[in-house]
């Protein structure tokens, strides 16, 4: 039996909460905006107006002041060791954010929502408990933590997935998202409670000095961290872990398919950094088993793969989003390097590679909302001759692409740029990496290029005159992240010195 | 002067941005008088250079710019990065005689584009803009002393060039576009991992820093021995010099990188080929003068026969391409490989003359390209065909332009009187003297025979003679009792109008002048070569 604590350590327990509880700040107010969301969607029933998605927007950018003020508070653990704040997390709070502002503003903009569903109801509420949960993923320091906080996320996300309810595709992405993450959870879970069953530990700063202290079995060892990667790789859609991906994204709302490609990649990515340089012990005699593996070799298949796999099939596909999935899996793949070359410059550059990639892949998803409120088609063939119609948007839609094959003078290719810095910086023994890297976005040029190809090289078939203007907002919109896509192509320190602050985890540098 | 020169364009295509669609006519102006502007800027710094500095790097003790000339440096991003110190790139900018007839050439050739482009009908708006972005990058990448700011123009000309030979092309052009674009990329992405290794190796003598400075670079001083390109790591220096030569060469482009050429030449439309002939193939070579072989000397010394081989295969292979052709455009594409062979045998020899010739042979395969894709051109205009056997006899009803078809085909083939003679002379006098590329020079001759052969073949069968019996035009008794020839829908002059000679005129007496005169090309370049081969001589080696 378990002996009751006592009256004071009842109370140093609660003091000590009270006192987290002062740097949970963003966190309290987004599960606050989260109940609004919900009385005001129940007040307002059946009016279709821009009520939620405003207070949403308003909401969620009142939640960067509040993530702002943590700036200046002194980087550690919170609430017995269970979370942390620091600028590593402080960087995904913002990312997380700015990405469910940008959800918010694409579903604005797209119209499949009026076809497809009556009221908006919990939506954005919805996008608002993924923000926390993503939040929660990128500051956990605990095991059960990571766990609690994947689950919100992924729960949500399967929800938000079939949330157009009479479209059979939309359903059956969200029960293909179920599934599969629902296995690979239940492999994380495993994983964990194996690395439990070595050291006794949930928390990731004390699993490490466990393992350093009292050394470890390491095919124990590579098999927890196989079955853990299996679910940080279902989050960061990184092959073989990357069924779900295609189908989810083509069957998803498009906004979802956005977020869920940007933002819940950046998290498991966020989980994946902090686990693997905290928790896994460096710098003492090597992590290997008796085959010679270790963990950055795990990594490093599966970013070979990713890299390989995703830019290889999407070459053969003709659904825009379809294509944008497999794309996303090959992203995944570059983001892996990052943290595969484990020192601070490889941080800084998969971080920089993460804002990039928001941008870019923002931009894309967006322009896409658009040609299809236009045209009703995400298919490649009836891209045709849009560049014509819709000038803006092509130009952007181009600006866009070229940035996600990463050539100058658009950010993609500053973060390109970054990570194959990061491999080299290594001497020559990164460099095979980035040949793979290097060889296969050239491949992806080809299928970005399909774009442009069909709405530029090819005339439409029909050339009955539509209004195609997609309206002003749409227009500054999508101009100003072309701008930003170009001008932080070529003025890319802010971001870089941004990504280099921000590398920093439990407020020390690793490395 | 040299930001101006090299954004000139693009500050036309922001303006043009602004003028609707409907108005082609002041969309073509402004793309003019930019064309203009910057030829006079050319001619500002052809004037204001002084040929007595020799550029190409900082010698010991020197002033850290080199003798370079209108230089214009200034810091452009200084990244801190986690644990390396900082990156540090800068906008910088600067010509010697290598650079400076390059400048020239462009102006030149992007001012008689946009002439060319004058009977460009579709989407003028937007062909003006992209046609003014390719104009800007490719002057960039002549200006460009930092590696990284190179290879953000080099990466620029390739999505306007796609989008111009993709919109505009002929039937095949989604293939040829795509084609280049993916030739092109796959050579600079691996230029990318090489600038990296470049920068992680060298370091600045001034700040200590490392740096994407090519002139540092050039100074093998600079490098830090064990670096992972540094003097210590031979094979990666090899492995470097090989992928950054394999970059340029697929420009070039070298057997067996060129296939991409003949493709996109023929779907490309004419402007398009003059640009692409005239400047785009010249970027390949000048890599290798700017980037790849002073970077690489002991590289480039030991790689002296392979290069050779290569160029005297361009040569050969070219010719007999070309010697195969039905399709004019193709012929002439196929020659400009061959012509391209000329200065890679040139730079192989790796001495004055051969590099002298090398350098005037880019500048003068510069004019007379264009000059026979213009000539392509018109006929085309007229015929809409350009297959050579549905032609004959036209020289008796097109005097004019048969005269300068003439010329421009004496020029391509090296005869003596002009320019193209020169540039081949010093190539083979160079090649002839290095004891590495002597055979190889001598197989290479032959190449001027065939060349001759396709020429003059081409030159026979669609100017003299009879009409053939399916050609591409009918034959008419006009008014005044003469036989002339009727081009259907053509309604425009039958000979070479004012707008085809204010493109031609120019061109040939460049060529014309060059072949009697070359001091004013020579005299520019010689103090920069001598340095250049300097440089890459064996004793300058550590």
């Amino acid at each position: 039996m378990f002996e009751l604590p006592s009256g004071a350590e009842i109370q140093s327990i609660i003091a000590s909460l009270r006192m987290s509880v002062g740097f949970f700040i963003p966190e309290i107010y987004l599960s606050v905006l989260f109940m609004l969301l919900i009385v005001i969607d129940l007040v307002a029933k059946g009016r279709k107006n821009n009520l939620l998605s405003i207070t949403t927007l308003l909401g969620l950018g009142g939640t960067t002041f509040f993530i702002y003020q943590q700036h200046f508070m002194p980087a550690g653990e919170l609430f017995f060791g269970m979370y942390v704040l620091d600028e590593f997390a402080l960087f995904f709070k913002y990312f997380f954010v700015l990405s469910g502002m940008l959800a918010v503003i694409i579903t604005m903009a797209d119209r499949q929502f009026d076809r497809e569903v009556k009221s908006m109801g919990e939506y954005y509420a919805l996008i608002i408990a993924m923000v926390i949960g993503m939040i929660m993923m990128a500051s956990s320091a605990d095991m059960l933590m990571i766990f609690i906080s994947m689950e919100l996320v992924s729960f949500t996300a399967y929800i938000l997935t079939g949330y157009f309810k009479r479209n059979p595709r939309s359903s059956e992405a969200a029960l293909k998202y179920l599934v599969y993450g629902a296995v690979s959870s239940g492999l994380m879970v495993y994983g964990f409670s194996l690395i439990y069953g070595l050291t006794a530990q949930t928390n990731l700063i004390n699993i490490c000095s466990e393992l350093s202290q009292h050394g470890y079995d390491p095919l124990l060892m590579i098999l927890a961290t196989l079955l853990i990667l299996a679910g940080f790789g279902y989050k960061i859609g990184a092959v073989p872990f990357h069924f779900w991906a295609p189908d989810v994204y083509e069957g998803a709302p498009t906004p979802i398919t956005a977020y869920l490609s940007v933002a819940s990649k950046a998290a498991g990515f966020a989980l994946l950094m902090r686990f693997f340089y905290i928790a896994i012990p460096h710098g003492g005699p090597a992590y290997e088993d008796i085959i010679g593996i270790n963990w950055v070799s795990l990594l490093v298949l599966i970013s070979v793969a990713s890299m390989i796999y995703g830019n290889v099939v999407a070459l053969w596909q003709k659904n825009v989003k379809r294509l944008l999935a497999y794309s996303s899996i090959a992203h995944a793949g570059y983001l892996l390097l990052g943290i595969i070359v484990m020192d601070a410059f490889g941080t800084q550059s998969t971080l920089f590679y993460l804002l990039s990639y928001f941008l870019m892949n923002f931009g894309a998803f967006y322009v896409v909302i658009l040609i299809a409120n236009k045209t009703g088609s995400e298919n490649l063939e009836d891209y045709r001759g849009l560049g014509k119609k819709m000038p803006l948007a092509g130009a952007a839609l181009t600006v866009f692409l070229i940035s996600l094959v990463g050539l100058p003078p658009t950010l993609g290719f500053i973060g390109k740029l970054m990570i194959f810095s990061a491999l080299l910086a290594k001497g020559s023994l990164y460099i095979w990496l980035a040949l793979i890297g290097i060889m296969t976005s050239v491949i992806s040029l080809y299928y970005y290029m399909l774009i442009p190809l069909n709405m530029y090289l090819r005339e439409s078939p029909e050339s009955e005159e539509k209004n195609m203007n997609p309206g002003l907002i749409a227009n500054i919109l999508m101009a100003a992240l072309m701008f930003l896509t170009i001008y932080f192509g070529l003025f890319f320190q802010p971001l870089s010195d941004f990504a280099k602050y921000s590398s920093a985890m439990f407020g020390l540098r690793l490395y | 002067m040299l930001s101006l020169i090299v954004f000139l364009p693009i500050i036309a295509g922001l303006v043009i941005l602004a003028v609707p669609s409907s108005q082609k006519q002041i969309i073509r102006i402004v793309s003019l008088l930019a064309a203009l502007a910057q030829g006079v800027l050319a001619v500002l710094i052809w004037r204001g250079y002084d040929p007595s500095l020799p550029g190409i790097t900082a010698g010991p003790g020197g002033s850290p710019l080199g003798s370079f000339q209108f230089v214009e440096k200034l810091p452009w991003i200084s990244l801190k990065l986690g644990g390396l110190g900082s990156l540090n790139i800068e906008y910088f900018l600067g010509v010697d005689g290598i650079s400076v007839t390059m400048v020239i050439l462009t102006a030149l050739v992007s001012a008689i584009g946009v002439l060319s482009s004058w009977t460009i009908q579709k989407q003028v708006k937007g062909y003006f803009i992209l046609y003014n972005l390719l104009a800007s990058a490719m002057m960039g990448c002549f200006v460009a002393l930092d590696f990284f700011l190179f290879y953000v123009f080099w990466e620029l000309m390739l999505l306007p060039m796609y989008f111009l030979i993709g919109i505009w092309g002929g039937p095949n052009r989604e293939y040829a576009a795509i084609k280049f674009f993916l030739y092109t990329l796959f050579g600079s992405v691996f230029m990318l991992l090489v600038m990296i290794g470049l920068y992680f190796s060298v370091i600045d003598p001034v700040t200590g820093n490392h740096t994407f400075s090519l002139v540092a670079m050039a100074n093998q001083a600079n490098y830090i021995k064990s670096a992972i390109l540094g003097p210590d790591n031979v094979m990666w220096r090899y492995v470097a010099f090989s992928v950054l030569f394999v970059g340029f060469a697929i420009k070039v482009p070298m057997f067996p990188f060129h296939t991409w050429l003949p493709d996109a030449h023929v779907e490309a439309p004419t402007p398009i080929s003059v640009i692409l002939a005239g400047v785009l193939l010249k970027l390949g070579t000048y890599g290798m003068m700017r980037i790849n072989f002073p970077l690489f000397p002991e590289v480039f010394h030991a790689s002296l026969y392979v290069i050779g081989i290569f160029g005297a295969i361009n040569i050969i292979y070219g010719a007999f391409c070309a010697l195969a052709q039905q399709d004019l455009k193709k012929m002439v594409a196929y020659s400009s490989i061959s012509h391209m062979g000329y200065v890679l045998l040139g730079l192989a020899a790796g001495n004055t003359e051969g590099m002298v010739g090398a350098l005037y042979q880019m500048f003068n395969h510069g004019t007379i390209t264009a000059m026979l894709f213009l000539l392509v051109g018109v006929i085309y205009d007229r015929a809409h065909t350009r297959q050579i056997d549905k032609f004959g006899g036209l020289a008796s009803y097109m005097p004019v332009y048969a005269a300068f078809v003439t010329v421009a085909w004496f020029a391509s083939l090296g005869l003596p009187g002009l320019s193209g003679f020169i540039s081949e002379a010093f190539v083979f006098v160079g090649a002839f003297s290095s004891v590495t590329t002597r055979y190889i020079a001598m197989v290479s001759v032959l190449g001027i025979v065939f060349g001759a052969a396709y020429l003059l073949w081409s030159l026979q069968r669609m100017f003299l003679g009879q009409r053939k019996q399916d050609a591409a035009y009918d034959l008419v008794v006009g008014d005044d009792g003469h036989e002339h020839i009727h081009f259907h829908d053509w309604k425009g002059k039958l000979d070479l109008d004012g707008r085809e000679l204010t493109m031609l005129v120019p061109l040939l007496v460049i060529t014309i002048f060059l072949g009697i005169y070359p001091m004013p090309i020579l005299g520019l370049i010689t103090t920069s070569v001598n340095k250049l081969v300097e440089v890459l001589s064996p004793l300058a080696m550590r």
